[in-house]
């Protein structure tokens, strides 16, 4: 792995492009980071935890992206450099703060830094944040590649202090996951001083009040930000063309889609006929740099990713530029040539550029086609999405749908946001009926529990995992205790944020730079509510459905269950076996038995398989990591566990 | 050090398999071990919530002298190299075309659909065919028994297949080179099993 905090100057390395980013804010001597882990955002945060000794650095994984963006906020203004980093949805929950932010202005340089997941690769959305540029008035940069994504971050905390407001740098997983060689710059010389100036003049930027008020004021000052990082886009290097001098057409684009226009291009070794223009500052769009381009042709592509951003500002400048530039031809997201939704990749720009251009592009040979794709749609079979071998969640819904099943009265379980989101599939028995935000699950859970006044009769579940609950399950569990809700909640505490790969969380007694923390006990702040908590182990089937039963059975209130068993992943079980499982060949009664394949068609642990010669259950050795939950499903005891000595 | 002009350049390669078998890890060592040779080396891959027995993919393009985009154009792999034997067809599929080159584990991961009896897994004879019919070249290996048998972990498959994709000759990889990287990114009680596991993939070949 690169050492990013190196000096190493002018050294080149392969970088993820979430490397190159931490990487750039060391080279622009960053004092604060914070963020709430997101893919595919959480290796920026990790990187400068790492290497937060070496630089001198304050690193923290925040209670959730408000609370981020609002302690970095706080470095910036004591005149320190620092950045808030979070994926899409993280900018709705950090936005109202951040209108107000955008406001009040900044003084050390201070970087928004979304790390976006169009395609939904890691998400249940594809939220696009660019909007909120434009929103909230503050400038919008979106490197192009690798080298860019470390360059440009650097230059964001020159620009954000050079214009005195916070500026996002924009991401998306096909730059932050992907690697790409990065050539280093030197790494400054840091001896962070913070003094917060607060009794001066109270307009004053320097030394005055930090708020967006007086609005008329300060909303004016704002807009004149904007105005000038304009002028300084018109001339920057991150906007760069190339192509012909009169090409027939003109591509305008942004981030990974750069990558894919210009492999575009070359597929079709359309070099001479086509121009690119990359754009790396994208709100404000630099006018006089727009109309220069738009004037080289009458033909213009706009690729973008998800919704038409760049599209409708450019089709805005041209609109207003008509008189100097005529009228031109759009191909983009309004005509259909680039979809609405999904990623974007090489084919999908090949395809609309070949048309306009009147080219023939073969993309796969049509023969190979035809003979490869119903081989692999027949015979390679679909991947759903699974719980790991050994995941304590398989266990909790096992409980959580036994229980409900058994209660018989049409009872269900709203979700939120992590692993255990996959509780709306099979592998969780499909037993989330809804699923929407970090810690919705209690928030809509709390307004089911008012419903009962108007005939509603059914138990209301919710649940939560440990870093969601203190992220945004907090205020909704307040609201319900103070609003009666009849509603259980079910905290899954796995001991840590286990999706994005255990970054530490308020309920664990270390912080994200590895030093001791003050650990939040779950159980005690749900009591001190007046909640009645019972506690279980999910891999004691008995004890955890008995304990939701006796829940279930009091009628009045909030009643939390907190089932507690770290994730099979977490640094303390990884690669440990507890059991030795084996299926008793002999005992496994197989086709024939009454359970009609119970430990595989509806359990479905990868790591327990159907042994299709034998007509039996066997454990796959490659697989189980010997968690031992299996052998109490089986009716008729056929899968043994033996302790591993 | 003199760079090997490449069979293809940009040389397109897929790592592909299930979540959990070392995909990106391999794509990274690899990655480096070409970066450091003065190749210019893109990556994109595919983890995240994917990594959760979904199939995963990491596309390497690797070139003498520019930056490609970290998705290969549909079609237009040379080599692909699977962890997981359908996942060789899923991948060849979208990428592959009548010069690819496939090299295979032969270890079956069955998804939670052939588990639960909704779908089937098709014989190791059938895939082989399959991926004959469609490649140029193919090489099959089981890695993953092997790593199993000689390390007592499956994980060393990936990198046994890293050591086989060495053997083929078709990048210019060293031994030399891959204990290079190792070294950097690995605890140094872990180099010598990962060795160890490159050697028994270049000897698995065959």
């Amino acid at each position: 792995m690169t050492n990013i905090a190196e000096h190493d100057k002018n050294a080149r390395h392969l970088l993820m492009g979430n490397e190159a980013i931490a990487r750039g804010a060391l080279e622009a001597g960053v004092a604060v980071a914070a963020g709430y882990p997101g893919t595919p955002s959480s290796e920026i945060i990790e990187n400068l935890a790492r290497v937060s000794g070496k630089r001198d650095l304050y690193v923290e994984w925040s209670t959730n992206e408000k609370v981020a963006m609002e302690v970095a906020a706080a470095a910036s203004f004591a005149e320190l450099r620092s950045m808030c980093v979070l994926k899409q949805n993280g900018v709705n929950v950090a936005s109202d703060f951040f209108l107000h932010l955008a406001g009040s202005g900044t003084r050390g340089g201070m970087l928004i830094i979304p790390c976006e997941d169009p395609g939904a690769l890691s998400s249940i959305n594809e939220g696009d944040s660019r909007h909120f540029s434009r929103m909230l008035e503050v400038p919008l940069i979106e490197p192009g590649d690798f080298q860019e994504a470390k360059d440009m971050t650097k230059w964001g905390f020159e620009l954000s202090e050079e214009l005195r407001c916070p500026v996002m740098l924009r991401s998306v997983t096909r730059l932050s996951h992907a690697s790409g060689n990065v050539v280093f710059g030197d790494l400054p010389e840091v001896d962070h001083k913070a003094r917060f100036q607060h009794d001066g003049f109270i307009l004053d930027p320097d030394t005055g009040i930090v708020s967006s008020a007086p609005v008329d004021y300060r909303h004016g000052l704002q807009q004149e930000k904007i105005k000038k990082a304009e002028e300084i886009f018109e001339t920057s290097p991150f906007n760069t063309y190339t192509g012909p001098e009169k090409p027939e057409l003109l591509v305008i684009t942004s981030s990974a889609c750069n990558l894919y226009t210009r492999e575009a291009v070359l597929l079709l070794g359309a070099e001479d006929r086509v121009g690119i223009l990359k754009l790396g500052t994208t709100w404000p769009l630099p006018p006089k740099l727009l109309e220069k381009h738009l004037a080289m042709t009458d033909k213009i592509m706009i690729v973008e990713e998800v919704i038409p951003f760049l599209e409708e500002n450019i089709k805005i400048l041209a609109a207003e530029l008509a008189g100097s530039i005529g009228a031109k031809t759009f191909y983009g997201k309004r005509d259909g040539s680039i979809p609405t939704t999904n990623e974007m990749n090489p084919d999908l720009v090949v395809a609309p550029m070949a048309e306009v251009l009147g080219m023939a592009y073969e993309g796969a040979s049509a023969e190979y086609t035809e003979k490869a794709l119903p081989l692999a749609f027949f015979n390679a079979p679909s991947r759903d999405l699974t719980f790991c071998p050994g995941c304590p969640h398989r266990a909790s819904f096992w409980n959580i749908h036994h229980a409900l099943t058994l209660d018989n009265r049409n009872g269900f379980v709203c979700g939120d946001i992590g692993c255990y989101s996959m509780a709306i599939l099979p592998t969780g028995f499909s037993t989330l009926r809804t699923m929407h935000a970090m810690g919705s699950g209690t928030g809509v859970a709390s307004g089911f529990g008012q419903l009962g006044r108007f005939g509603m009769d059914q138990p209301v579940m919710a649940v939560s995992g440990d870093s969601t609950f203190f992220h945004a399950v907090l205020p909704a569990l307040v609201n319900a205790v103070h609003h009666k809700a009849d509603i259980t909640l079910v905290v899954l505490d796995n001991s840590g944020t286990a999706m994005t790969g255990f970054q530490s969380h308020p309920g664990l007694d270390t912080d994200a730079q590895g030093g001791d923390a003050i650990k939040l006990d779950i159980r005690k702040i749900c009591e001190s509510m007046g909640i009645t908590v019972r506690e279980s182990d999910p891999f004691d089937f008995k004890d955890t459905q008995q304990q939701i039963f006796e829940l279930m059975e009091i009628q009045e209130g909030v009643k939390v269950l907190i089932l507690k068993q770290a994730c099979a992943l977490s640094p303390e079980k990884k690669h440990t076996k507890k059991f030795e499982m084996k299926v008793v060949e002999e005992a496994c009664r197989g086709e024939n038995c009454g359970c009609n394949r119970l430990c595989t068609r509806i359990f479905r642990c990868p790591g327990l398989v159907w042994d299709q010669e034998q007509g039996i259950s066997k454990i796959d050795d490659a697989i189980c990591v010997g968690c031992g939950v299996c052998a109490d499903i089986c009716p008729a005891g056929a899968i043994d566990r033996k302790e591993v000595a | 050090m003199e760079k090997q002009k490449l069979k293809y350049d940009p040389y397109n390669l897929i790592i592909t398999g299930v979540g959990g078998q070392g995909n990106v890890m391999a794509s990274r060592v690899l990655g480096n071990m070409l970066s450091k040779m003065g190749y210019t080396v893109t990556i994109g891959e595919t983890f995240g919530a994917s990594q959760r027995g979904g199939s995963v993919m990491s596309h390497l393009r690797i070139s003498s002298s520019d930056a490609f985009s970290p998705q290969i154009a549909k079609g237009r792999a040379h080599m692909i190299i699977a962890l997981e034997p359908t996942e060789a067809i899923r991948v060849l599929a979208q990428y592959g075309n009548a010069d690819v080159k496939v090299l295979c584990n032969t270890r079956p991961i069955y998804s939670v659909g052939v588990i639960s009896g909704e779908q089937n897994y098709p014989s190791q004879e059938d895939i082989e065919k399959w991926v004959n019919e469609l490649s140029a070249q193919s090489w099959f290996i089981n890695a993953t028994d092997e790593a199993m048998a000689k390390m007592k972990n499956p994980i060393f498959g990936n990198i046994m297949l890293l050591g086989a994709l060495a053997g083929t000759n078709e990048l210019p990889l060293s031994r030399e080179g891959f204990q290079e990287t190792i070294s950097e990114s690995m605890p140094a009680d872990k180099v010598e099993i990962n060795m160890t596991a490159y050697d028994s993939g270049i000897g698995m070949l065959g």
